[in-house]
């Protein structure tokens, strides 16, 4: 169960920690996969930047019920996969996704998530595939699944050159999956309790199996649901990279009673943001993880955290047209845009590695070695779009929380939050949202924006986290670089007591 | 004989391709079952194949209207807890 070790090469992308997100995203990962996820906004923390996927809400159907889903419930502001709130015949789908790559050309990758499982619906969700793979062939497919299904289809998928696959895998035990999953339609039967996860878990495990024998990539999601599979999703972690899976993405449980799920209903609650990072913690010695995950709702659009969903509603798409020549144009633009990105990349990557002595290259493919340095890991939240901070604070709707080291800045996760400000400064009576918003902060000491009211600032302060306004408009990880050294200047990076009577 | 669908179903696919005798047809504001083809699944499969799919606690009904899927047993939500919860949410 050894992690495949990398060998420096001078080609590769970058893995030293100035670079940021992407260091340790990729570093384990072979230069084949690496060279494939590079532009998948969903697989690579860098290429989420610059990149933009949509989902395909064209497969209704779902063959299992997860404790966390209720098939019923469908709004347009949650944004919890497995939602929907329009379903797409496959044409319309194949439409659409023309539609949105012609207009948006970091466009890069087509999934298919929902609202039930694509696996369940194969004609849909193949019909659809096989129609894009023709009309816009530069667009990567991508399809999640459950996994009940996917041993019969990895066959099909292999042969549509589908080569991202994402399954949700909860546990390995069925006693675990018992409490997890009721049901699953299986051979023409509803199957209940411990022997319906058992075939779940086996399906699971023999398509991942099948897919990476195929060469097709596989990410593992999981949902972490305390006091169910949290322990049990370190072992999970440890045997889906051992088979082969290149990325595992925990995520948080979402439950609420509105919600009708039977977690939300039977008051099971979400991890706190401590936990999913202690937990994501454990995992990451054994495998690549990915914080940045979004969770985004299975008919979103745009960047990763963004959704222009409602500038491509149905009837607006059905009002277009568009021959031959503007479906070449748009693919020649979107390839055009992605040469650019590839060329900045690259002479970012070179910038700084350039002054590097040969002996240092090899030790920054490594992560980060905190111990090393002089100063502790910081946790800052930062109010930013498209890799800039350039957002008041009152605005943002989530915030990206990074990892600041000597070594860097490392992208680990996101808070969403409640909009608190309803446009002018003031934020008159959004008190308690904004007190919410400090809660969803809390572990980190910093907040970057690019303004902040005054009241919001005190507030801050008050609760231990510093307000810092002093790099609008500037990129996330070199601003989060800069406040790092500032505070170690400032000698507020001293290992804490506990970490000193160790040592 | 034949079942039923009734407005509780959310549309949902499930049910349709499964069907051995055609009788599931996509409708609005819900799936319908032709009563006339129909068969309970009788001679194809054990289990209606519908009702055995239907995430929806009674959305598929018999024809002395009791659900083939009747509350908590697909959710495995207790009807009380369910009726307290839906209690508490209309009271905010
Ligand atoms: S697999 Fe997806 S659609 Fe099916 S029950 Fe689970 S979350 Fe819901
Ligand atoms: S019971 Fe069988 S035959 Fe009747 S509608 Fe359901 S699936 Fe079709
Ligand atoms: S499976 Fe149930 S909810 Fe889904 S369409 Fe059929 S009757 Fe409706």
């Amino acid at each position: 169960m050894d992690l495949p070790t990398i060998q420096p090469r001078e080609t590769s992308g970058c893995s030293a920690g100035s670079c940021g997100s992407n260091s340790s995203q990729m570093s384990g990962l072979s230069d084949d996969v690496r060279r494939r996820v590079q532009d998948h906004p969903c697989y690579s923390e860098e290429a989420h930047h610059h990149f933009a996927r949509m989902h395909a809400a064209v497969a209704p159907a779902c063959n299992i019920q997860c404790h966390y889903c209720n098939r019923k419930y469908d709004c347009a502001n949650e944004s919890r996969p497995g939602v929907v709130s329009e379903l797409l015949t496959p044409e319309q789908a194949i439409k659409k996704t023309l539609a949105v790559a012609a207009a948006i050309p970091q466009m890069s990758v087509l999934g298919i998530a929902g609202p039930g499982d694509p696996l369940a619906n194969p004609e849909r969700t193949f019909a659809t595939f096989r129609a894009l793979a023709e009309k816009a062939p530069d667009i990567k497919l991508c399809v999640s699944t459950n996994g009940l299904a996917l041993p019969e289809c990895v066959e099909e998928l292999a042969k549509h050159n589908i080569d991202h696959v994402t399954i949700t895998i909860n546990c390995l035990d069925p006693e675990v999956g018992a409490k997890i999953y009721p049901w699953i339609f299986w051979k023409n039967k509803r199957i209940f309790g411990k022997e319906a996860a058992a075939i779940l878990i086996e399906q699971q495990q023999k398509g991942l199996e099948m897919l990476v024998a195929k060469g097709v990539l596989v990410k593992v999601n999981s949902v972490m649901i305390p006091g169910v599979n949290d322990e049990h999703l370190k072992e999970v972690s440890k045997v889906v990279k051992a088979k082969g899976a290149f990325l595992h993405n925990v995520m948080p449980l979402i439950a609420e009673a509105e919600h009708g799920t039977f977690y939300g209903v039977m008051g099971q609650r979400s991890p706190s943001p401590e936990e999913l990072k202690a937990l994501q913690d454990a995992c990451e010695g054994d495998m690549n993880m990915m914080r940045h995950c979004r969770q985004c709702r299975a008919d979103a659009v745009g960047l990763l955290g963004e959704d222009r969903g409602a500038e491509f509603t149905m009837d607006k798409v059905e009002a277009m047209n568009f021959d031959e020549d503007f479906l070449a144009e748009a693919m020649a633009r979107r390839v055009a845009l992605r040469e650019q990105v590839a060329a900045e990349r690259e002479a970012k990557h070179a910038k700084v590695h350039a002054p590097q002595p040969m002996g240092q290259a090899v030790i920054t493919l490594h992560r980060p070695q905190k111990s090393a340095l002089a100063g502790r890991p910081v946790l800052m939240a930062v109010a930013a779009k498209g890799g800039l901070i350039n957002e008041h604070f009152g605005h943002a709707r989530e915030f990206l929380v990074y990892e600041v080291t000597g070594a860097g800045a490392k992208l680990i996760g996101h808070r969403k939050t409640d909009l608190y400000c309803s446009g002018d400064d003031t934020c008159g009576e959004g008190e308690s949202v904004l007190e919410r918003t400090i809660r969803a902060l809390s572990g980190c000491e910093v907040v970057l924006c690019s303004k902040i009211g005054y009241e919001p600032w005190g507030k801050l302060e008050a609760a231990g986290i510093q307000p810092n306004g002093e790099h609008p408009m500037e990129a996330i990880e070199p601003a989060c670089i800069a406040v790092w050294n500032e505070m170690l200047k400032a000698g507020r990076l001293a290992p804490r007591q506990t970490e000193k009577q160790v040592a | 004989m034949a079942l039923e669908i009734v407005e509780s179903c959310v549309n949902c696919w499930a049910c349709e391709p499964l069907c051995p005798s055609k009788a599931i047809v996509e409708a609005k504001p819900h799936f319908l079952i032709d009563a006339d083809k129909c068969t309970e699944c009788l001679g194809d499969f054990t289990d209606p194949q519908c009702a055995t799919i239907c995430p929806i606690e009674g959305a598929i009904v018999n024809e002395l209207n009791e659900p083939l899927n009747p509350a908590g047993s697909l959710t495995g939500i207790p009807p009380a807890r369910w009726a307290q919860v839906q209690r508490e949410i209309s009271a905010r």
